[in-house]
């Protein structure tokens, strides 16, 4: 099963849960060399392997395909730059100027280009690493480089990678980037489940909301988890149950949990309060997908 | 006028809780924009009155009018979206897949693509209840944010601040690094970044500085949380020396900021001890930093 992990507003508790998750899973919920995969999809800031060590078992740098202005071919008729939706290319004195930042890789002007004067060629974007965590979890992270604009494509070619070797393992999670919008909606796709952390205070159930109506309008499966449970009010609580929304975890605040997470420790080792809701979360997930 | 972008790398670090305190006091000498266009929370505290909204159109989609089309698959072989299907012996398009680039409509055979302008999202200009304007903005449910509803928001409201001659202009970003981050920090006079004191803020903060070290901005940094782990704060305070980047303010790790939240208040009106002191301090020392 697939699982991603998501949340409208940032700093929830997305990473403490896939990693935290993950790590029970495998120590939990495998046997006879079954394995746990974590893929770290917050391509712009990937958090989860500074809680986790492990040996870097592959590496590779990501690219994708952006045109490549041939001088010698081109005669300067300028369709390139007409019909291109995103300005990605313009015409400066007597040069084609390509923006990597603004190409989509649609290939229309490359294809378009009656002289083949602008060939698609690969442009860095970042890279993926993969790491043996212990026999039963396996981890890979994905690291837009600075400068880089659009993490939506790298967050595609990691899931391309993942889809490659999904076959060696039970259970997938992955840490998805917060927001509603693309690289979230990418990360989400073809998963089995998704869960929103969300933590109870207003802004917590303000961006839940947003979260919610873009699993429905996606048609996804999806259950809840608070986080921090205990601060601010009751209102997540109301508010799932009002609207059938399974709360399959909730997950105590406490000072020492704020404080170890801050030192990059795996909290259920340490804090039994905190295991004990991971291990109730593992629990429902195998029902839940066990059910469908 | 000046623009204040304040960014956090991480998210949940307290921006919005900061930002909004400065709005609360320079109240109407400010306009404000929520750039943070994917999850914008700031009108949950500032409770601003619309007064003005409008829906906001980016890029294209494509549409397929079946009726005339004679199912030769073009358009599905071009795509590199994966935006076109079969379904029910019907050519169809899902418009959050695609990404308009016009190529089906362009290779179509018998002209039966059309491309349709897509609604991105709603934007509104509103008073807040501290008597100054607040830009903020909807994202369209499972909406492309490439940015442009970024740049539209802090467009709006730097047009709004030079015509209300107001001395500054607040911007609230999202986490992160990429497109709607680099369209908030677009034209900044000055940039706060808000972390915290583990090692998943530090690592953030090191990759947004690099950032704006890159666009050559002027940045300081508050460290929110400053005493939930000592260790780590001193590494952060460390790295900020080394960086060369001026701390305005380390504030305590306090029930309060969630308790003003819950009650709708900005934490410098939810609190007049230690926190409206440093949060006063630091917006002191970034109004001398600019001017």
């Amino acid at each position: 099963m697939q699982v991603a992990i998501a949340s409208g507003k940032g700093g929830t508790g997305k990473t403490t849960l896939s990693v935290n998750l993950s790590y029970y899973l495998a120590r939990e919920f495998t046997r006879d060399g079954q394995k746990v995969l974590l893929a770290d999809l917050d391509v712009e800031e990937p958090n989860s392997g500074i809680f986790l060590n492990g040996d870097v078992t592959h590496k590779e740098i990501k690219y994708r395909l952006v045109p490549k202005w041939d001088e010698s071919l081109c005669t300067l008729c300028k369709r390139c730059a007409n019909i291109c939706q995103y300005n990605a290319l313009a015409f400066i004195g007597i040069s084609v100027v390509i923006f990597p930042e603004l190409c989509h890789s649609c290939y229309l002007c490359s294809d378009f280009c009656p002289e083949n004067a602008l060939p698609m060629v690969r442009h860095r974007m970042g890279e993926l690493i993969k790491y043996k965590i212990n026999d039963s979890f396996d981890f890979v992270e994905s690291r837009l480089d600075i400068g880089v604009e659009q993490a939506t494509p790298l967050i595609k070619e990691s899931k391309k990678f993942i889809e490659k070797s999904k076959n060696q393992y039970k259970t997938i999670i992955l840490d998805s980037p917060p927001g509603t919008s693309c690289p979230v909606i990418e990360a989400v796709k073809d998963v089995d489940l998704v869960i929103l952390v969300t933590e109870p205070t207003p802004f917590g159930l303000y961006d839940l909301k947003l979260a919610v109506d873009t699993m429905r309008e996606l048609n996804k499966k999806f259950a809840v988890v608070i986080n921090k449970y205990g601060i601010g009010n009751n209102d997540i609580d109301n508010y799932c149950k009002d609207n059938d929304i399974q709360i399959i975890g909730k997950i105590p605040h406490m000072q020492t949990a704020a404080s170890l997470y801050s030192g990059g420790k795996i909290l259920i080792d340490k804090i039994p309060e905190i295991q004990k809701e991971i291990s109730t979360i593992a629990n429902n997930l195998q029902n839940i997908i066990i059910k469908s | 006028m000046n623009e204040i972008v304040v960014i956090s790398g991480k998210g949940g670090t307290g921006k919005t809780s900061i930002t909004s305190s400065f709005v609360a006091l320079e109240s109407q000498n400010m306009v404000i924009a929520d750039c943070d266009v994917d999850a914008a929370d700031m009108h949950l505290i500032t409770k601003p009155e619309i007064l003005d909204q409008e829906d906001f159109y980016s890029g294209k989609v494509a549409k397929i009018d079946s009726d005339n089309c004679v199912q030769c698959n073009q358009c599905i072989n071009v795509c590199h979206f994966n935006a076109i299907s079969i379904i029910n012996n019907r050519y169809v398009v899902d418009p959050i897949a695609c990404e308009g680039c016009s190529y089906c409509y362009k290779i179509c055979p018998v002209q039966t693509i059309s491309m349709k302008n897509r609604l991105a999202g709603e934007f509104y200009i509103s008073k807040t209840r501290f008597n100054n304007i607040l830009v903020h903005a909807k994202l369209g449910i499972a909406a492309d944010n490439s940015g442009k509803l970024v740049t539209k928001v802090r467009e709006e409201a730097k047009d709004i601040a030079d015509e209300e001659r107001v001395d500054y202009l607040l911007i609230d970003a999202s986490p992160g690094i990429g497109c709607p981050v680099v369209a908030a920090l677009t034209g900044a006079d000055f940039v706060v970044i808000v972390t915290e004191p583990s090692y998943s803020g530090l690592h953030d903060l090191s990759r947004v500085l690099e950032l704006t070290k890159k666009l050559k901005l002027k940045t300081a940094c508050i460290l929110n949380k400053a005493d939930i782990n000592i260790e780590i704060a001193g590494k952060v305070k460390e790295f900020l020396n080394r960086e060369s980047i001026p701390i305005l303010a380390e504030l305590p790790y306090d029930k309060k900021f969630t308790e003003a939240i819950s009650k709708g208040k900005t934490i410098v009106e939810f609190d007049n001890g230690i926190i409206r002191e440093k949060i006063e301090n630091a917006w002191k020392e970034i109004k001398n930093k600019v001017t």
